[in-house]
């Protein structure tokens, strides 16, 4: 578990990849830099899209953790040119 | 300093969008790349379901080619919008249920719209088509055609067969040198490879049987089923997701089990126990069944001789099954389990 909650959370419980990736990519649109972002997923495959999708656009990747088969990704919002 | 111009590539994942953006790149162009989500897409959804694909690398190959590229990668859902591109094709289908020339045109279309929505003064799109590569959607008659009806017209550049066809705005205008585009056509792969080598690439998704669901026989026939069971040819995302996990029976019009073939597929399987009737076994190991339709009793007590045959209580007299219906009312069955000869192959979807 992380120690404190992220700003904003997005539930992608039940979604294939690569939905929790679209999902993830039109959440953090519409946030502001140096947000961060809980993505909560149950499909294994965001373990490696979504740390993925953040490193083509810049942002940044922080943990995951797991429980039972659900999973929790945290990332962090960087809309830097 | 002349102003760098900007080109939206269609990256399936494959290798020839791959090395259709990374030309353009070679030649001084910004690319981002575009993928466009339909629910047919054999990646992403089915590696997740599968026990037996677990071992295998869970990469969207489309976020892969991106970060070999060094770009962007924009995914967007078009699930709903895509349904009129396989429900109405203007240009009919392929050898099954396989839209590919419409599906283009479409997927170019969005591209350029998306292009404009954005507002990032994108100049160009890029496919990595090439002619004589697809029996109906890559050839030389068809290639103007995309142009034509997604709207890009001559703002679509396909840099790998591009000295086959005639000079597109950038090429005109110089943001593109010409020469320095390919004129490769036909299914031969080898100049493909040859590039790929030259731009120090060793790896690349060759997906087995095509990246589209709607290609493949046996998922074109069940949803050619979905179709006639349901009534009108419509989908929900949902639908085609099912169709892609378990064995399909079908043993009367009205109702269809869907019944799971692994563990994986079986966990799957249990996401939907709350929007179908289910039955598995108390007595001995075996998979999750749904029932799709509106089954009777004794159609109930079928399927539940049916999941016994699959089973592990497939040669014991009895097996009990636990019948969940909607609304959460559980009921208890004794049954034997149909024997092989009584599960007839034309049940088989």
């Amino acid at each position: 578990m992380f120690d404190a909650a992220a700003d904003v959370e997005l539930d992608t419980r039940g979604l294939l990849c690569p939905l929790p990736v679209i999902r993830t990519q039109d959440r953090i649109r519409t946030l502001a830099d140096g947000t961060t972002l809980d993505v909560l997923a149950t499909d294994p495959g965001v373990l490696h899209d979504i740390p993925a999708w953040c490193r083509v656009h810049g942002h940044e990747f922080l943990d995951s953790t797991q429980a039972d088969r659900e999973l929790r990704l945290r990332l962090r919002v960087c809309k830097k040119p | 300093m002349d102003e760098q111009h900007k080109a939206v590539a269609l990256i399936s994942g494959g290798l020839d969008s791959m090395l259709a953006a990374k030309v353009i790149m070679e030649q001084g162009i910004h690319v981002e790349g575009i993928n466009f989500f339909t629910g047919f897409c054999v990646e992403g959804h089915t590696h997740a379901i599968r026990q037996r694909d677990r071992a295998r690398p869970k990469r969207n190959n489309a976020l892969w080619v991106a970060e070999q590229l060094g770009i962007k990668l924009h995914i967007i859902d078009v699930i709903d919008e895509y349904k009129d591109v396989l429900l109405n094709p203007k240009h009919g289908y392929g050898k099954h249920l396989n839209p590919c020339l419409d599906c283009k045109i479409f997927m170019v279309n969005k591209a350029l719209a998306w292009s404009f929505m954005e507002d990032n003064g994108f100049d160009f799109i890029i496919t990595g088509e090439v002619i004589g590569q697809r029996p109906m959607s890559q050839r030389k008659e068809t290639m103007p055609i995309i142009a034509r009806e997604s709207g890009a017209d001559d703002r679509l550049l396909r840099p790998l067969c591009a000295r086959n066809l005639p000079p597109t705005l950038p090429e005109r205008e110089g943001w593109i040198d010409r020469t320095k585009l390919y004129d490769f056509h036909g299914r031969n792969r080898k100049p493909q490879i040859e590039l790929a080598t030259k731009f120090g690439f060793t790896d690349w998704a060759q997906p087995a049987g095509g990246c589209c669901f709607l290609t493949d026989e046996q998922y074109s026939a069940k949803l050619t089923d979905l179709w006639t069971a349901h009534g009108p040819r419509e989908y929900e995302l949902d639908d085609i997701m099912l169709l892609k996990v378990g064995r399909h029976i079908r043993p009367a019009a009205n109702f269809k089990l869907i019944i799971g073939r692994e563990d994986g597929e079986n966990r799957y399987l249990e996401g939907y126990r709350k929007q179908f009737t289910s039955l598995y076994s108390t007595s001995h190991n075996g998979p999750l069944c749904l029932i799709d339709g509106n089954a009777s009793r004794d159609d109930v007590a079928l399927a539940a001789r049916i999941l016994a045959r699959y089973s592990q209580g497939r040669s014991a007299d009895l097996v009990s099954v636990c019948v969940q219906h909607l609304g959460g009312v559980d009921e208890q069955l004794s049954v034997a389990p149909l024997a092989p000869a009584d599960l007839l192959e034309e049940w088989h979807v």
